[in-house]
């Protein structure tokens, strides 16, 4: 085979584990994802999904593994020149996270913030003193195309206690969007809204799949998960336990486990 | 009469009014170096920040402003005593340090970690996120306890008199000795309630220009 023929993945984890204290929280975690792709994780609380995405956002360091993207490992757990504080800041730009509470900034416009770390990234550049105008006016033109692009191009002014929780999870998408990450991680976005909210924040997503932006999302929407992902992965007591197509894993799981959450948590819904 | 005893009273409300800058501005700054200490990862100074917080927060003020004033000579033979009213400023801006130091910590430590997280996801320095995204943030939080504490100094100013300095107390009392009035004294708490009504349209104000968003 000729090794042109062989995609890099945007994403590689190699037999990632943490663990807090003596829980085990998962263990021996391996995946990669190309880009484009979308992988939805699901599994009931407590299977270490969210501290999964939470490492792999450097929110959290984990006790073994690797972590690469585009081929480069930016964390390896045996090697500590990866841990360095002042470079993981620039790591993490490689992942965006939505929040499962939005955790806007409250004292900003929605346009704020979404521009508010663009701008301070844009100041570390060499060129900022010359071309500040310039460039403070693209930041700022991106982030109103970037909220247009969640739908809410009449919020540009409102602040976060002004809109709905659907509105907010948006604005947190497009600022999640803003520093352009190269795998855009969500955190159950829905689970704390309203039913009737989620619909919104679920298209939008949608539409991002659609534009081949990579994803990673954590989700107990069964049904959304077999409509948006390329793959799906379940996890169960921190290992992924089944991975393929949502047309096998949730559709026609092979595992017991599997079978088992999807009866319970379909049953319920 | 009147007009006589107004001067007087004005003159020692200027006393009153140095002890209350002078500590004012001392302790608002040396509050947050004091809560940053209460709040640290490093349990020594973790300790010796809330020993020192307790301590102060303990003890009467006007005990601590005696022990100021009186401490040192005990102590020390032959060292000079510090001036009445530096004594004074020394214990007003220590023990204010230590209330303050645990209104910005209860501020602080009430910002919920997401907005840290949130931040910290995208690309933020410690230093961005504490004065772009947190400080406005514990700003508003504090600032009606911080209206309370600062009401409660214009009137532990008083306190100065235990060692004679000459604040507006000590001037109402002095007719009493003087003249056996004793309706200055009384008229002493006019000069109190103005005072703290301005302070209060002024804090107000603040929280009405906070008023834009919700923590």
């Amino acid at each position: 085979m000729d090794m042109a023929d062989i995609k890099t993945p945007i994403l590689e984890v190699n037999n990632l584990s943490k663990r807090f204290g003596k829980v085990e929280v998962f263990k021996d975690i391996s995946f990669a994802m190309e880009k484009g792709a979308v992988m939805a994780l699901i599994g009931s609380s407590g299977s270490g999904k969210t501290t999964l995405l939470r490492c792999l956002n450097f929110l959290e360091t984990p006790d073994h593994g690797r972590i690469s993207v585009h081929g480069n490992c930016l964390f390896d757990a045996d090697d500590h020149s990866t841990h360095q504080e002042k470079d993981i800041r620039h790591k993490r730009l490689h992942f965006g996270l939505v929040f499962q509470s939005f955790n806007l900034f409250p004292q900003y416009s929605a346009l704020r913030n979404v521009t508010l770390a663009t701008e301070l990234l844009a100041k570390e550049q060499p060129g900022y003193r010359t071309g500040k105008g310039q460039m403070i006016k693209d930041i700022r033109e991106r982030a109103e195309h970037l909220l247009e692009q969640v739908g809410l191009s009449d919020k540009l002014n409102n602040y976060p206690h002004q809109l709905s929780g659907g509105q907010q999870q948006r604005v947190a998408i497009a600022r999640a969007l803003a520093v352009n990450p190269d795998i855009l991680c969500f955190d159950e976005p829905t689970s704390a809204l309203d039913p009737e909210l989620t619909g919104e924040v679920l298209k939008v997503i949608q539409s991002l799949a659609d534009l081949n932006t990579t994803m990673l999302i954590v989700t107990h929407e069964m049904s959304f998960a077999r409509d948006v992902a390329d793959t799906v992965a379940f996890m169960d007591s921190g290992s992924i336990v089944e991975q393929g197509p949502p047309s096998q894993v949730i559709s026609n799981p092979k595992e017991a486990r599997t079978r088992q959450f999807l009866e319970r948590y379909l049953g319920n819904s | 009469m009147f007009w006589n005893v107004t001067l007087k009273l004005l003159e020692g409300f200027s006393q009153t009014l140095i002890i209350f800058g002078i500590t004012l501005v001392f302790s608002l700054i040396l509050g947050l170096p004091i809560a940053f200490g209460s709040m640290s990862r490093f349990k020594p100074l973790r300790w010796l920040s809330r020993t020192f917080v307790w301590a102060i927060r303990g003890t009467p003020l006007m005990l601590q402003v005696i022990i100021v004033f009186y401490g040192p000579a005990l102590i020390w033979d032959g060292i000079s005593p510090l001036s009445r009213m530096t004594a004074v400023l020394v214990a007003f801006i220590i023990n204010y340090s230590a209330y303050f130091s645990e209104i910005y910590r209860g501020g602080i430590e009430g910002i919920p970690k997401g907005q840290y997280e949130a931040a910290q996801t995208l690309g933020m320095t410690k230093s961005q996120i504490f004065f772009k995204v947190v400080l406005l943030q514990v700003i508003k939080r504090i600032v009606p306890p911080m209206s309370n504490e600062i009401l409660t100094l214009v009137k532990d100013t008083s306190l100065a008199r235990i060692v004679a300095v000459k604040e507006i107390i000590w001037m109402g009392q002095e007719f009493i000795a003087s003249r056996a009035l004793l309706w200055p004294l009384f008229y002493t708490g006019v000069f109190y309630l103005v005072f703290c009504g301005i302070l209060t349209l002024v804090f107000a104000k603040i929280e009405e220009k906070l008023d834009y968003f919700k923590v």
